[in-house]
């Protein structure tokens, strides 16, 4: 049934109006965002004012830089009075920066280590890399520490074959006593890196030499060693936290106790009281006449540290776990070892990742404490590149381009661990 | 792990020690303890032996032999004719000072920086965004020396505040002077003083006492003044104005005993090189003040942020529903659950401030790793029991703190059935 219109009603649609100006695009956004309320407005006026002076300060301090000087002097001649950067320093002692004291012919070395490292974690940390290179990872420790201190490659390289010789122990001996297993495969591997290393590796390397020169740790220095230190701990730190979780919520209680003890002292002292004693005390600890490698000693001290930290982050993760997991591990009959491994601690370790990650990030920041024991990391050289002649008095360009340095690093962690959080993600939010 | 008691109930065998669950966990702890105590054995003999090859003592007496050095920073009493355990103690007051400081204004950088970071105001967001990444990622040393070359490097000597053609000068009407030696500020002082009182180890001022008894006596009759405001409220449904009665209190009795103790203030002075009068900010504790503050700011920005986040919209959609006003659903419904997320990471961070505040060798701040870690065990060459001291004293304080805070925490804690 059609009605005819009345001769008030429209037959035909009017053309679309573009809305109101202030109701649409950058002028809504910003009336919307910017200036909801008059607090809003007086924060965004002075949030702009504040960015802008810095800028106008900053600008020409980037802008008029200088790259080739030679020494402060030069540089300030070559800015005839104008405020300027002075970047010469970074590119007069780039190497020093970057590589401490390491020779200089032997550079390549750091830098095939760097490179190796990006190879090898490369399948742990993407899912698209062939799994195949995780046999690279393994024995990658071995070719960094053959690469890096120089030597023969036999000896790191038989070490790491020292846990293939313990899980194949294991393997054969479980199958026969369950029991015995553990402690012999323990047994194997201090026998075999005590003795069984020395011997075959000086067999191996009188028929196949494979020596590097030796290089002395306290050459190392810069972001190398910033580096050296910072992915030993971040890799040793690891396990060693997750033992120390288990330890803590362990039902034994002797175990549980001496677990509560130690991570309760390493959180509640400084690291640089760890340090000191790394530097000064554990002379006292180890048997007279013995004396090893400061480096060394300043890896296990931040190891000890940082996996203190991680302990407790892991125990964060193991509690947030529902009791039912535990239970359904119980209730399929696996054992301890078992149900850690296929039940509760994947599920704990992915929920307590930002917190690994943020230790990391600690643990690599914190390598900066090593200046306060004489070694040289990056902002321990900018000292001594201002107690030269040439850069006295130089501090700004120093500082940005170590916290630069340090900033991508660190943030680049950060961002890391949200992608691996969203790989990760299995619920359904 | 739950397990069931084994079936078979015979004769004890030696066996069993190992297969049955019920001995098997006792088995393996006296494993562990006696390796445990032979590591700690090894460890205690290696001492002996060391000391003995050193010709060394283990014997704290050390402390009370009189300390030689001077302490530039000190919150009582010292000379270099005073003991290592007063160095000790000035050291440590010097440590509780800087953490004290630097906890309260990290506490507020980091709530107003996480409560901005949320703001729908983009700018403002993103400036704190920047913000909180940029002071994560870069070590707090670097900060600290940063701060410091600042203080030292920009700021202008005290001689350019001399003369008529002073190129510096005061600032805030005559009574602030920033210089590359520090910050000068005008000191509190007294006419009526009440003199000092002696507790066996330092003096402590009468006057400060009396001033913080009076705020006490001010904040416990006002919570009376308000107890009577809501007892009125419960009964007739009008809510007395108590905001002035709150101000005279709270204020007012402190104020008045103020006057009548003669307040006032004593300005920094030129005189000769250098200033005097006044309190005397020195550059390693204010470098090490704004590093702590702005560093630790920027993880407790995150804490609050997270903790905020945490709450889930329906509680303050609940809230306006009930037609409260923003402000209030903030105050009354989203603080109080948010604050139950954010406590305990905030404790861990408190404890990181105390802990940082080693760091204050950097920038030769005399804290407690300085004196008794640094100065004294150079002096006497007691690193072993020095080191030992300075731990027990870093963990005791740390103890202390986190069983404060934990004790907060469990008052405010939801109480689950």
């Amino acid at each position: 049934m059609t009605a005819l219109p009345g001769p008030y009603v429209r037959t035909e649609m009017l053309p679309q109006q573009p809305p109101p100006i202030g109701q649409a695009g950058l002028l809504r956004w910003v009336r919307e965002n910017l200036f909801s309320s008059v607090l809003n407005a007086t924060l965004t006026l002075v949030t702009i004012l504040v960015v802008f002076s810095l800028v106008r300060h900053m600008l020409p301090w980037f802008a008029n830089s200088v790259w080739t000087a030679g020494s402060l002097t030069e540089c300030r001649e070559m800015l005839d009075g104008k405020t300027g950067a002075c970047f010469s320093v970074v590119a007069d002692r780039w190497n020093q920066m970057v590589f401490g004291f390491y020779p200089v012919e032997l550079y390549w070395r750091p830098i095939l280590a760097v490179v190796l490292l990006l190879a090898a974690l490369a399948p742990m940390l993407f899912s698209g890399v062939p799994r195949q290179l995780l046999w690279f990872s393994v024995f990658y420790p071995a070719v960094a520490v053959w690469l890096l201190w120089g030597g023969s490659l036999w000896g790191p390289i038989l070490a790491t074959v020292g846990f293939g010789i313990a899980f194949m122990v294991y393997q054969s001996v479980a199958r026969l006593q369950a029991l015995l297993a553990a402690p012999l495969a323990l047994l194997s591997l201090m026998v075999w890196w005590l003795w069984g290393v020395g011997l075959v590796a000086g067999v191996a390397q009188s028929i196949v030499p494979l020596d590097l020169t030796e290089v002395r740790s306290h050459e190392f220095g810069g972001f190398m060693l910033s580096v050296v230190i910072g992915v030993t701990g971040i890799a040793l730190s690891l396990p060693m936290g997750i033992l120390l979780a288990l330890g803590r919520k362990s039902d034994l209680f002797l175990i549980r106790t001496v677990c509560i003890g130690f991570i309760e002292f390493i959180r509640g002292v400084p690291l640089i009281t760890l340090l000191f004693t790394a530097s000064t005390l554990l002379n006292y600890f180890l048997p007279p006449n013995t004396n090893f490698d400061i480096t060394l000693r300043v890896i296990i001290m931040v190891t000890i540290f940082a996996a203190a930290y991680m302990a407790e982050v892991i125990r964060g993760g193991l509690s947030a776990l529902p009791t039912g997991q535990y239970e359904a591990a119980d209730a399929l009959g696996l054992n301890y070892w078992k149900a850690q491994r296929l039940i509760i601690m994947p599920q704990a370790l992915k929920i307590s990742i930002p917190g690994i990650v943020n230790t990391f990030i600690g643990l690599f920041k914190d390598t900066t404490l090593v200046i306060f024991i004489g070694l040289l990391d990056p902002l321990g050289l900018t000292n001594s590149i201002r107690a030269d002649v040439n850069w006295n008095g130089i501090y700004w360009e120093l500082f940005l381009f170590v916290g630069v340095m340090f900033f991508i690093v660190c943030f680049s962690m950060s961002r890391y661990s949200m992608y691996l959080e969203r790989r990760l993600k299995t619920d359904h939010l | 792990m739950a397990s069931l008691p084994d079936a078979n109930q015979g004769e004890f065998r030696l066996g069993m020690l190992f297969y049955d669950t019920r001995y098997r966990s006792l088995t393996i702890q006296v494993i562990f303890f006696m390796l445990f105590m032979a590591g700690a054995a090894w460890l205690v003999n290696n001492v002996i032996e060391n000391l003995r090859i050193l010709g060394k003592d283990f014997d704290f007496g050390f402390l009370t032999v009189r300390a030689g050095y001077d302490i530039n920073q000190r919150l009582v009493e010292y000379s270099n004719d005073s003991t290592h355990a007063r160095a000790m103690l000035i050291g440590l007051l010097n440590t509780l000072l800087l953490a004290f400081l630097a906890c309260i204004t990290a506490t507020i950088v980091g709530i107003l920086a996480g409560v901005l970071r949320l703001s729908k105001n983009w700018v403002v967001a993103r400036l704190m965004t920047l913000y909180v990444e940029t002071f994560r990622n870069v070590p707090l040393l670097l900060w600290i020396l940063l701060v410091n070359a600042i203080m030292t490097e920009s700021m202008p000597s005290p001689r350019d505040f001399r003369g008529a053609d002073a190129t510096a000068s005061m600032m805030l009407n005559d009574s602030v002077a920033v210089t590359n030696r520090g910050i000068y500020v005008p000191e509190p002082l007294f006419t009526n003083s009440l003199g000092n009182i002696d507790i066996g180890i330092f003096l402590i001022s009468i006057d400060l006492l009396a001033v913080l008894a009076a705020v006490y006596v001010g904040i416990y009759i006002n919570r009376a003044v308000l107890r009577r405001a809501t007892r009125i409220q419960h009964e007739t449904g009008v809510r007395p104005t108590t905001w002035w009665q709150s101000v005279l209190l709270i204020a007012g009795i402190p104020l008045v005993l103020l006057a009548l103790l003669g307040f006032h203030l004593g300005y920094p002075e030129m005189k000769g090189f250098n200033f005097s009068g006044g309190i005397h900010l020195r550059n390693s504790l204010l470098a090490m003040w704004i590093a702590l503050t702005l560093y630790t700011g920027a993880f407790i920005a995150e804490i609050v942020r997270a903790g905020i986040l945490a709450i889930s919209r329906g509680q303050s959609e609940a809230s306006f529903a009930l037609g409260m006003q923003p402000g209030r659903t903030m105050q009354l419904v989203v603080l109080p659950q948010a604050l139950r997320v954010i406590i305990p990471p905030l404790i861990s961070q408190y404890l990181n401030i105390t802990k940082n505040t080693s760091l204050a060798l950097a920038v030769g701040y005399m804290d407690l790793r300085s004196t008794l870690g640094g100065t004294t065990i150079n002096v006497t060459g007691r690193e072993l029991e020095g080191m030992m001291l300075m731990m027990l004293v870093y963990l005791v304080i740390s103890l202390i703190i986190s069983g404060a805070m934990n004790f907060y925490n469990t008052r405010v804690q939801l109480r689950s059935r």
